[in-house]
């Protein structure tokens, strides 16, 4: 029997465990750029492809030495296959389908496409065109999730606490509109800027979803983060798009998940600021969003993501809560309303306001939050005023303010962080 | 130890659903290397088999007619094929309620390679 991997111990083989996934953006990346946008589901079919012959064929040889290099061999010898199949019949990208006319030039131009610098420019446009302003920011990301991180509607749902078939319909929304493109949204255009924003906020959002998420799954908020991560360097790693803003945009997201380990404690509780363990924090990504904030500086541009990332590094750059520099991060809070007002924004600056100031003046600026009717929902709001009520000895206040907040839960781990907070009301 | 087939059945539906987003390829890829690597340290893995193509041809009755693959529309795939060594035929048939393929709509059939003595 034909066993290359005869003598090699089966168990030292191991599969990195998001392989699929990353391999899947990349290879459709490389095969929409051959097919066309046009034939998004033509390319998703050949990585299909691709996983089920990897399947049975590393079943019985073992995973090779490179399974990433060895899957995009698989899909390019697929869409080999598929265009001289189909060339006389089929339309594929406008760029290049001349090119697939003659055996001469139809190997080297497959090759190309799947260049790493090519597959990471096709990401770039790819990111650019599902950041439609014309489409839903909902669809926007659930078509960045699908096409640009390998997630499937039902993982998509997961993290986003929605519905299966919901999500599907976004995505297919989403595919539709891509469809009738018949390019990639190009970065040489005058529009990148002006496109731009929209693509740094659906990024922005995709990270929030991880970072705050209300689903309880710590891996797939892991993963969210990890994601909105990658894309953004992406973004920034590029001439056309890595702007001061886009730097400010990876500084607030790096400086942010460098907390995530410490976010949740031991039992999966989500630990407040205070009690959070600033040792499990990582010291290697602080420094990488301090250095991203640094290079972000270097235009005239202040930009939300600025301010962030200036208020996430006071943070992390303190030794301690009672360390911390609260004066600046309650100036930067007020910069930030005048930029972006909202009752989120406001209901942080009130805890900064608190911190510096102490009980009084932060219940104060609790109470003149404007349209703290749309933070009605948000147990966070609740547990805000608990915790100031509690610092002033006012127990039964801060009591009942916890209580509302249990109820306002979104999921168990709120749920048994805010039903601490309620326990601690009565033996402190 | 005697000598058992395991012929994979499935349906090319089933055989697509296992490998329907990255996130289920990559389930369905462990799965199938945690099952094989548990055979092999238990020294039952025999022959892992060879991994067959999708196409295919069907030569059928007396007329011998050849009809073309693949075979969309069959309830019963044949998958592919693996040889391992047990016991006996309940050990083999035990053994396989390991198979990844029984999480979608497949089944493993379990034959005794004949022993050839005489």
């Amino acid at each position: 029997m034909p066993n290359a991997r005869r003598g090699v111990p089966w168990s030292h083989v191991q599969l990195d465990e998001h392989l699929f996934r990353r391999e899947s953006a990349r290879m459709v990346a490389a095969l929409t750029r051959i097919f066309g946008v046009h034939n998004l589901s033509l390319a998703e079919d050949v990585v299909q492809d691709a996983f089920c012959r990897a399947l049975e064929v590393w079943k019985v040889r073992g995973v090779p030495d490179n399974p990433s290099a060895w899957l995009m061999a698989t899909a390019k010898n697929r869409a080999l296959d598929v265009i001289r199949r189909e060339r006389t019949a089929a339309t594929f990208a406008p760029e290049v389908s001349r090119l697939f006319e003659s055996e001469w030039t139809l190997a080297p131009i497959v090759d190309e496409a799947f260049a790493t610098e090519i597959i990471r420019d096709e990401q770039l446009r790819m990111m650019f065109s599902c950041c439609d302003p014309r489409l839903k920011e909902e669809v926007q990301i659930a078509l960045v999730l699908n096409i640009l991180c390998g997630f499937g509607a039902q993982e998509i749902a997961g993290a986003f606490l929605a519905g299966r078939a919901a999500v599907e319909k976004r995505i297919a929304r989403g595919k539709q509109s891509l469809a009738t493109s018949q390019r990639l949204f190009d970065l040489t255009d005058d529009d990148v800027a002006s496109r731009l924003p929209v693509v740094q906020r659906a990024l922005y959002l995709l990270f929030n979803e991880g970072y705050h998420s209300a689903a309880a799954d710590s891996v797939v908020r892991t993963e969210l983060c990890r994601e909105a991560i990658r894309l953004t360097e992406l973004l920034a790693g590029d001439a056309r798009t890595g702007t001061p803003s886009t730097h400010a945009l990876a500084a607030l997201m790096s400086l942010h998940a460098a907390r995530l380990p410490g976010r949740l404690d031991g039992a999966g509780d989500l630990s407040a600021l205070v009690d959070q363990d600033r040792s499990t924090w990582d010291t290697a990504l602080i420094a990488h969003g301090i250095a991203l904030l640094e290079q972000s500086a270097r235009g005239s541009e202040i930009s939300v993501y600025h301010l962030e990332a200036a208020i996430a590094a006071a943070h992390v750059q303190a030794p301690s809560v009672a360390r911390t520099d609260w004066r600046t991060i309650v100036e930067l809070y007020d910069r930030l309303m005048g930029l972006a007002p909202s009752p989120v924004v406001a209901l942080n600056r009130a805890i900064a306001v608190a911190q510096h100031a102490g009980a009084d003046p932060g219940i104060d600026a609790l109470e003149r939050i404007a349209g703290a009717e749309r933070l009605a929902a948000y147990p966070f709001y609740r547990a805000a005023f608990g915790e100031l009520e509690l610092r002033r000895g006012q127990r039964d206040a801060a009591r009942s303010h916890f209580e509302a907040a249990v109820h306002l839960a979104r999921n168990a781990t709120e749920r048994r962080h805010f039903e601490k907070r309620m326990q601690s009301c009565d033996s402190e | 130890m005697s000598d058992y087939i395991y012929l994979f059945r499935t349906t090319a539906e089933a055989r697509r659903a296992a490998m329907g987003t990255p996130e289920i390829a990559q389930q369905s890829m462990q799965r199938w290397l945690a099952w094989m690597r548990d055979l092999e340290t238990k020294g039952h893995l025999k022959n892992r088999g060879q991994p067959l193509e999708n196409e295919g041809k069907l030569v059928r009755g007396k007329s011998k007619v050849i009809t073309d693959g693949p075979f969309a529309e069959v309830k019963d795939l044949v998958a592919g094929f693996m040889i391992v060594q047990a016991r006996d035929i309940s050990q083999a048939a035990e053994l396989a309620k390991g198979c990844p393929i029984l999480e979608g709509d497949g089944a493993v059939e379990v034959r005794p390679v004949m022993a050839m003595n005489f």
